[in-house]
């Protein structure tokens, strides 16, 4: 016998090329962690190879210096892309501007962090307020990461991308301090990532509204009695 | 005064021939990077044009920069640059002491107002009024002043003059301050390094005194020709770096070898200069030929980078030898343990919605 589970209503949330910038973003994230954690800490590989024999060292380089070209483009595309998507894509989202988003940013807090109240209300199925936070910390992180890591790329560069970020050097008093801060940077991210990654399980886990694979085919699932709220 | 001798009438003088003359030109031209066709010029302008009077000044410093101009890999740079430059005043070179030479160099400053350079070698202490560093009974700031006011450009010599190396380290107790901070509105060129290298401040000086102007500056001020590159762009170890061959502490077979210093602190990565080009004592080595890292001693607040044998800086300087990563994994560790805690209060805060949820679904009992 067939048993009906509550209903629920299905929302088109994240449009093809939000996904798309997600998962091309978190590939050059993990990539740009693991790279850039190698450049500052390189290990001891034994070996009586000649040098010209090898170059590990190098293609670590490349691939951090190549995911930070991928990284700056897709940057530049979900900036754009936030004038042009779906009211959940809208820049709107990311600046905590109006008495509304700082009221959800109040009840999420309560509801997921202190997990004081037990009632849930859902104030859209798109990011919540305080998720909208951590973006826009996410996207100024990575401008200084950008601009920090090209200024140091700038002059070895011979494109004129790198030259857009040669400021930042006097400006920070030398590469030293710059290459210092974007290393201390790196950390910023690798706890992001543990946080995004739990709290996104979380969701997934206490409100079954398929906020997981959402990142992949778009779509979430909210119950018609949390809509009412 | 005398009329002002160009440097073709000097090197006569002094018994250099033509040859001698011809080979300075191409040998100064070519280590400040001028093209082949240009030399032409240089030459002309050493025969012709009469030699702009020098001032150099002593503040802050410890000679460094002096030492090594004199021992510039070709004679002709002390016996005729620097002979010629010690006629207006240098307090360790001129034969003239006391009120002598203060007299030498107001005779100067009034005579030719406008139109001398003034070398500076050392940082201008500015706390109490400027105190700490007296000459002849004024202070540093004051004679800075007074002296830029009159002069047609000012080279900064050494990391004290652009940075305030030493002296300008944290906590800088007499306010060390670069002659950039303290001078505007006059063309200032740095020649940074502890000391710069002799070649480098030699044809700086040339350049400017051939041809009436400064050479070409970076954003920082430095000329382009010595501090566009990084030590570690032009490192002959470099190949090892890129191969990751790395030497891990100073008495291994790496260093032997003649590995890549990176992870024994070599600062060589963030440090401007032509150390591995033009090298050093008559281009013998380098600091990181005699395998030693670079200490980074041109660029700005590398005494308070420390440790000195780390490529990153510490996090709270010298006073804690924390690294960034330290920071980073404790940061991190916390993160862990306050997911883990979320996640263990919300299996049991929320485990009734959970419940209801299972319950609700088909199957789900
Ligand atoms: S020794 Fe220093 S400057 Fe040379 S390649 Fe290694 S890190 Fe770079």
């Amino acid at each position: 016998m067939e048993q009906k589970g509550p209903s629920r209503v299905t929302f088109y949330v994240w449009q093809l090329p939000v996904r798309l910038f997600h998962w091309i973003n978190a590939l050059c994230i993990v990539l740009l962690i693991i790279t850039g954690y190698l450049i500052g800490n390189p290990v001891a590989l034994q070996n009586s190879q000649e040098a010209h024999m090898g170059h590990w060292f190098g293609t670590v380089r490349l691939i951090h210096f190549a995911a930070a070209y991928v990284f700056l483009f897709a940057w530049i595309y979900r900036i754009i892309y936030a004038f042009m998507g779906n009211q959940y894509a809208r820049w709107t989202n990311y600046l905590p501007l109006s008495q509304k988003q700082w009221d959800e940013f109040k009840d999420v807090i309560a509801i997921d962090i202190f997990m004081m109240v037990e009632e849930r209300k859902i104030h859209s199925p798109g990011h919540n307020s305080v998720a909208c936070l951590s973006y826009l910390f996410l996207g100024l992180a990575s401008v200084f990461q950008i601009a920090s890591g090209f200024g140091l790329l700038a002059p070895m560069s011979e494109w004129w991308i790198a030259d857009l970020f040669t400021w930042i050097v006097p400006m920070m008093d030398g590469d030293t301090n710059v290459r210092f801060w974007h290393h201390l940077m790196m950390w910023f991210f690798v706890i992001f990532t543990m946080v995004h990654v739990y709290i996104v399980a979380f969701h997934d886990y206490v409100e079954a509204r398929g906020t997981t694979s959402s990142m992949i085919g778009g779509w979430k699932f909210v119950e018609e009695k949390d809509l009412q709220k | 005064m005398e009329e002002r001798q160009t440097f073709w009438d000097k090197m006569q003088e002094k018994g250099y021939t033509r040859r001698d003359f011809l080979k300075f030109c191409a040998w100064i031209g070519a280590a400040s990077g001028l093209q082949a066709s240009s030399i032409g010029s240089l030459v002309h302008a050493m025969e012709t044009k009469p030699r702009p009077p020098v001032l150099w000044f002593h503040f802050q410093e410890c000679t460094c920069c002096s030492e090594s101009f004199v021992r510039s890999s070709h004679p002709i740079v002390a016996d005729v640059v620097l002979d010629h430059i010690s006629l207006d005043y240098t307090e360790t070179l001129q034969a003239a002491a006391g009120h002598q030479a203060e007299e030498a160099r107001r005779h100067t400053m009034e005579k030719y107002k406008g139109q001398y350079l003034m070398l500076v070698e050392g940082s201008i202490p500015t706390a109490a009024n400027g105190v700490y560093c007296c000459i002849g009974g004024h202070t540093a700031l004051d004679i800075v002043k007074e002296a830029a006011a009159g002069a047609a450009a000012i080279v900064a010599w050494g990391n004290c003059a652009y940075a305030g190396c030493v002296q300008g380290a944290k906590p800088n107790p007499t306010q060390a301050t670069p002659i950039r901070d303290i001078i505007k509105g006059k063309p200032i060129v740095n020649v940074p390094g502890c000391p710069p290298i002799p070649e480098v401040m030699a044809g700086t000086i040339v350049h400017y005194l051939a041809f009436g102007r400064l050479p070409q500056l970076d954003s920082q001020g430095r000329p382009k020709a010595f501090y566009s590159r990084r030590v570690h762009d032009t490192c002959y170890r470099r190949p090892n770096y890129d191969a990751g061959l790395f030497v891990e502490t100073f008495d291994d077979e790496n260093a032997r070898k003649g590995y890549c210093l990176y992870k024994v602190g070599c600062r060589g990565p963030v440090t401007y200069n032509a150390c591995a080009v033009t090298k050093w004592n008559e281009a013998t080595s380098f600091p990181i030929q005699s395998g030693h890292g670079c200490i980074g001693c041109s660029e700005a607040g590398n005494w308070d980078n420390a440790p000195l044998y780390e490529h990153l800086p510490g996090v709270l300087g010298y006073t804690s030898e924390t690294d960034a990563d330290t920071v980073g994994m404790v940061a991190a560790g916390i993160t862990t343990a306050a997911l883990g805690v979320h996640a263990l209060t919300a299996n049991a805060r929320k485990r009734k919605q959970i419940r209801k949820q299972i319950e609700e679904s088909p199957g789900g009992k």
